[in-house]
């Protein structure tokens, strides 16, 4: 029980953000309606993405200071898993966007050109391509020692050079996105409260859950590693 | 006893410099081709956005060129030397110093060329002058880094392109806007100031995070 009980919270938590997500009452406004409810899932899939980086980032720093390969495997599987999140959150925004902000009397690449210059767009954009690059970097280092120290190195200067500047840029340049002045979602008086009552166990569930796949990964690999983590 | 060996391992890297000038003139040869395309496609009188979009484009490249080269050129022996003798950060400030005055350097000669070819469409001539300098060190401070990351792959010269460009633009982002600022467009109030303490609290953090990691990177 003391390590399945965040999994049966984890399905309980998703259970009732899909379910309630799509039956519980939410204010119409004028241009989003119905799409509001896309919120549940585009923005948990971020703040998802965010805490898995940093869970990649911790074990980055954990694998410098006792270079144990364990830590190593740990941070690879938890980047993989961020980027498939940051994957889904651009595909739920996408979905979200067709409906909102493309103008159905333009062409899609014509609505394609005015969205994609969003900050926001441009700031995940690039938090997808560091970690393609985090991937590449590891691929193109064939000792293993090395892989793991180099590639720690550029997760824990990617990180740093990266997040801070995707909470702030996107403040500074002009943006259609919701949620300009201040924590999109976080701020008190963004979101009407009968939709913070599912969004807040959203974000914890698909958390939980990416945690949970990440996880399972990282024992495949130990167990494929077996021989070799042992012979250290 | 550290700033003793930070200024020996710069004036190394200035009198390798001098001696082998071929790659200075390399990258001072590709910043004059690159402008005088410039120049013939689209001639003097350029248009102010253009103008600035061009400017950061060419010195990002220039960029690259330029400070690649710095851990490129040492060889693993010299690294195993380098090793014995001094300490890691020593060694990483002295780099870091001198891919500053290094782009210091390309950028004069490069805006000098931009406004004697594609003609000077900022108001502020000084400001544009202080932001770009402010950038040019930003880059190199950040392409150092990767470039000793890179150092340690295969493939060292398309792997700093593959690293850098995701992580350089946020700070290209911020470095554009805020160059509109020569070019007489208004601001809201402080928000430039702002932008240029976040664009130098970015390169100091990029500093302290060279220093920290960089002993990691260099043992074998």
């Amino acid at each position: 029980m003391r390590k399945t009980w965040w999994k049966i919270l984890c399905i309980v938590l998703l259970l009732y953000a899909i379910i309630g997500g799509l039956l519980l009452p939410v204010p119409a406004l004028k241009q989003l309606q119905e799409t509001i409810r896309n919120l549940y899932y585009h923005v948990s899939m971020w703040f998802a993405m965010m805490a898995i980086f940093t869970i990649s980032l911790v074990h980055s720093i954990r694998y410098l200071r006792s270079s144990d390969f364990k830590f190593d495997i740990c941070a690879r599987e938890y980047a993989t898993v961020g980027l498939v999140l940051g994957f889904l959150g651009y595909a739920t925004g996408i979905i979200w966007a067709s409906f909102t902000w493309a103008d159905p009397n333009n062409p899609a690449y014509a609505s394609f050109g005015s969205i994609a210059r969003e900050p926001k767009l441009i700031g995940t954009a690039i938090a997808i391509l560091t970690y393609c690059a985090y991937f590449v970097l590891r691929s193109s280092i064939t000792d293993i020692d090395k892989r793991a120290r180099v590639s720690a190195v550029y997760n824990i200067f990617a990180y740093a050079m990266l997040f801070p500047s995707i909470w702030i840029v996107p403040r500074i340049l002009p943006s259609l996105h919701p949620g300009q002045e201040g924590n999109p979602a976080l701020n008190y008086n963004d979101i009407d409260s009968r939709m913070r009552m599912v969004f807040y166990p959203a974000v914890i569930g698909w958390t939980l859950l990416a945690v949970w796949i990440a996880t399972l990964k990282i024992r495949i690999n130990f167990l494929k590693e077996k021989n070799w983590l042992n012979a250290k | 006893m550290e700033l003793r060996q930070i200024f020996a391992l710069f004036k190394k890297d200035i009198l390798l410099e001098l001696r082998q000038q071929h790659a200075f003139y390399g990258v001072i040869l590709y910043v004059i081709s690159t402008v005088f395309v410039l120049y013939l496609t689209i001639g003097s009188n350029t248009d102010a956005e253009i103008w600035n979009a061009l400017y950061w484009v060419m010195l990002l490249f220039v960029c690259i060129n330029a400070v690649a080269k710095s851990f490129l050129q040492e060889s693993r022996g010299r690294m195993l030397y380098f090793y014995s003798i001094t300490s890691p950060s020593a060694f990483m400030i002295s780099k870091l110093l001198y891919n500053l005055l290094l782009i210091v350097i390309m950028n004069s000669i490069s805006l000098i060329l931009f406004i004697a070819f594609l003609g000077n469409p900022t108001v502020f001539v000084w400001q544009f002058i202080g932001i770009s300098m402010l950038g040019a060190c930003g880059l190199s401070l950040i392409f150092t880094m990767l470039a000793a990351i890179a150092s340690r792959a295969m493939q060292q010269a398309s792997l700093m392109a593959i690293l850098g460009f995701p992580i350089i633009i946020p700070q290209l982002l911020l470095l554009v806007r805020l160059s509109k600022m020569a070019f007489a467009e208004t601001f809201k109030a402080g928000a430039s100031l702002q932008i240029t303490l976040l664009v130098i609290a970015l390169n100091a953090s990029v500093v302290v995070l060279a220093v920290i990691l960089f002993p990691f990177l260099w043992k074998d």
